[in-house]
C-alpha cells in the first residue's frame, strides 16, 4: 500500500468520524434543510466532472465530461438555492422563536 | 499537488464541517448553508490550476456549467414550496449520476487491467452512484404524482430483488478480476440503473423521505469513492462527511416516524398494507359529515381550536386560508394553535416550512410532545388533509403498517371536524378508524375551498 493511499484512507476514516459526530443533534424542524444542505455538499463532485471534462478529446470522453459537468452544476447550484429558500423561511421570526420554547433539543 | 491547493482544499473541508455543525441549529442554519457554499467556491476555486484544457474541453465545461446553472437555479427558485422533497430527490440523484460517470470516465482510461485502487473505488462509484441516481429519480415521480404513490409489489419481488443486487456484485466483481472494459462496467452501470427502480419501488411515498435521505447518504459515499478515484482530497472529505451524516439523519428521520430503517426500506410496509386493506375494505361504514355553516358556528363559540395540518393543505396551497381562519377565530377570542407532527407533509420540519412561509405566528406551531396533552380541553381539533398522523390505529392495532408511530392525539378533542377531499385512504393506504368516531364530523372538498367556506360562515355567525 502505498502512502498516498494511506492518507486517503486515514482522510476518510476521520470524515466518517467527524460526519456522526458534527450533527448528533438535530431538532425535527431543521432534517429537511440539513438533507438538502449535504446534498449540496456532495455537489463537490463538480470538481471532479470538470477534472475528467477538462481534458476530453475523443466523442466518448467529450460526452461523458459534458454530462458530468452539467449534472454536478445542477446539484451544487439547486442545492444551495434550494437550501437557502427553506432557511429564509425562518428568518425574520427570531425574536418570536426566543420567546416560545419551541426548539429546544428533544 | 502543489502546497497552495492542499491548503485551499483544507480550507475548504473545514467550512463544510462548520457549515454542518451550523446547519443543524435553528440559530445559525441559513449561516450554515453560505458557509458551506464558501467552501465550494474555495474547493472548485483551487481546482483550476489543476486543469489542464484541451480545446473541447472548455467548451464543454464551460456549456456544462452555464446549463447546470441554469437548472439549478430556475428550479430551485420556480420550485413551489409544496415541492420541495421531490426537488431534493432530483438534486440529490443528478449528483449520483455524476459520480457514476466520473468514475466511468476514470475507468475508460486506466486500461484493461488498472490495480484494484484505482478500479475497486471506481466499480463502487458507479455502483452506488447509478443506484442513487435511478433511485432518486423514481422517488422524485412517486412524489410528484408521475406514478402511483403507493407501494409497488409482486410476488417474487425480493427474490428479483436479490438477483438484481447479486447481478450487480457479480459484474463488479468481473471489472475488477476479468477485465475493465467498456461492456463490463456498462453492464454493471445498467444493472445497478435497474437495481435503483427496483428498491425504491415497493416503497410508499409517504416513507419517500427516509429513502432521499439515504439515497443522499449514497450519494456521499460515490463522490468520496470518486476521489479515492481521481487521488482528490476535496472529494474524499467532503463526500464522506456527507456519507456519515446523511446516515445518521437518516436513522432520526426514521427515528421520527417510529420506525426501524430495515422496516421502511424492505417490503413489510407493502404486505401488511394489503392485508389492512382487505379487512378494512370489507365492511361499508357511515360518517357524519355537516355543512360549512354548522361548522363555522362551532368554530366561533368554541374557546379553544387546534389546527392540525397535513401534506393536503399543502398540496392545496391553502396554508394562508388555514392562517386567515386562525385570524377570524383568534379577533373572536378563540384561542387558535397548530400541532405539528414530526412527519408532517411530505419531510420532517416541511409543515413548519410552508407555515411560516403563510406568516404563521413561530408561537402558534407546537410540536407534537408540546401539544399532545392539551388536545383533550381542545373544544375542536380541526383536521386539515391530514390522515395517518392522527390515525388511532398506530396505538390500537397491533398488526396495522402504522403501528408503533407517534400520533396526535386529534381523537381526544371534544369535536373532531375532519377536513378531506373523499373518503380515500391516506399515504399509508390504511382507513382512518378516527373518520368513524362519534364526536367526529366529515367536510368533504379542497382544502383551500373548505377554509374558504370555514372562514365566511365563522364570519357570519
Amino acid at each position: 500500500m502505498n502512502n498516498e493511499l494511506l492518507n486517503e484512507l486515514t482522510f476518510f476514516v476521520l470524515a466518517i468520524f467527524v460526519g456522526f459526530e458534527v450533527i448528533s443533534k438535530v431538532p425535527t424542524i431543521l432534517h429537511t434543510p440539513l438533507m438538502s444542505g449535504t446534498n449540496a455538499i456532495h455537489g463537490i463532485i463538480l470538481v471532479g466532472a470538470i477534472l475528467i471534462a477538462a481534458g476530453a478529446s475523443s466523442p466518448v470522453n467529450i460526452a461523458i465530461g459534458l454530462v458530468a459537468v452539467t449534472l454536478a452544476t445542477t446539484n451544487v447550484v439547486g442545492g444551495f438555492v434550494v437550501t437557502d429558500r427553506m432557511l429564509e423561511m425562518f428568518k425574520g421570526r427570531q425574536p418570536a422563536k426566543k420567546a416560545a420554547p419551541t426548539v429546544a433539543p428533544r | 499537488m502543489t502546497l497552495a491547493i492542499s491548503l485551499a482544499y483544507l480550507l475548504a473541508a473545514v467550512l463544510f464541517i462548520l457549515g454542518l455543525k451550523q446547519l443543524s441549529s435553528p440559530k445559525g442554519a441559513r449561516n450554515g448553508n453560505f458557509t458551506a457554499g464558501g467552501g465550494m467556491v474555495i474547493a472548485l476555486g483551487a481546482t483550476i490550476p489543476l486543469l489542464h484544457f484541451t480545446k473541447a474541453g472548455l467548451e464543454i465545461v464551460a456549456i456544462g456549467v452555464v446549463i447546470g446553472t441554469l437548472i439549478g437555479t430556475i428550479g430551485a427558485r420556480m420550485v413551489r414550496m409544496t415541492a420541495i422533497p421531490q426537488m431534493v430527490a432530483l438534486f440529490n440523484g443528478v449528483g449520483g449520476g455524476a459520480a457514476a460517470l466520473v468514475a466511468v470516465a476514470e475507468l475508460l482510461k486506466f486500461g484493461t487491467h488498472p490495480s484494484l485502487a484505482e478500479a475497486l473505488p471506481s466499480v463502487f462509484s458507479i455502483a452506488i452512484g447509478s443506484i442513487s441516481f435511478a433511485g432518486s429519480m423514481v422517488a422524485f415521480a412517486k412524489l410528484q404524482e408521475l406514478m402511483t404513490g403507493t407501494p409497488i409489489t409482486y410476488p417474487g419481488q425480493q427474490i428479483v430483488n436479490g438477483l438484481l443486487a447479486a447481478a450487480v456484485v457479480g459484474f463488479a466483481i468481473a471489472v475488477l478480476a476479468i477485465a475493465s472494459i467498456p461492456f463490463s462496467f456498462v453492464a454493471l452501470m445498467v444493472l445497478a440503473l435497474i437495481l435503483g427502480v427496483a428498491f425504491v419501488l415497493p416503497i410508499g411515498g409517504a416513507d419517500m423521505p427516509v429513502v432521499i435521505s439515504l439515497l443522499n447518504a449514497f450519494t456521499g459515499l460515490a463522490v468520496a469513492a470518486s476521489g479515492f478515484t481521481l487521488n482528490n482530497f476535496a472529494l474524499i472529505v467532503a463526500g464522506t462527511l456527507v456519507g456519515a451524516s446523511g446516515s445518521l439523519l437518516t436513522k432520526l428521520m426514521s427515528d421520527a416516524m417510529g420506525r426501524s430503517l430495515a422496516n421502511v426500506l424492505f417490503g413489510a410496509f407493502g404486505q401488511v398494507h394489503a392485508v389492512a386493506t382487505a379487512a378494512a375494505g370489507g365492511q361499508a361504514r357511515s360518517v357524519r359529515s355537516a355543512s360549512a355553516e354548522d361548522l363555522g358556528t362551532l368554530l366561533a363559540y368554541s374557546q379553544r381550536v387546534i389546527i392540525v395540518p397535513g401534506y393536503g393543505l399543502a398540496v392545496a396551497q391553502a396554508q394562508h386560508a388555514a392562517r386567515e381562519l386562525a385570524d377570524v377565530l383568534e379577533q373572536r377570542g378563540v384561542d387558535v394553535e397548530y400541532a405539528i407532527h414530526p412527519v408532517a407533509g411530505r419531510m420532517p420540519g416541511h409543515m413548519n416550512v410552508l407555515l411560516a412561509e403563510a406568516n404563521v405566528p413561530y408561537e402558534q406551531l407546537k410540536e407534537m410532545d408540546q401539544i399532545n396533552d392539551d388536545f383533550k380541553n381542545a373544544d375542536v381539533a380541526l383536521i386539515v388533509g391530514a390522515n395517518d398522523v392522527v390515525n388511532p390505529a398506530a396505538r390500537s392495532t397491533p398488526g396495522s403498517p402504522i403501528y408503533g408511530m407517534p400520533i396526535l392525539n386529534a381523537d381526544q378533542a371534544k369535536n373532531v371536524i375532519f377536513m378531506k377531499r373523499s373518503m380515500r385512504p391516506g399515504f399509508a393506504g390504511i382507513d382512518n378508524e378516527l373518520m368513524y368516531g362519534p364526536n367526529t364530523v366529515m367536510f368533504f372538498g379542497d382544502a383551500k375551498d373548505s377554509l374558504n367556506k370555514l372562514v365566511t360562515a365563522v364570519k357570519a355567525a
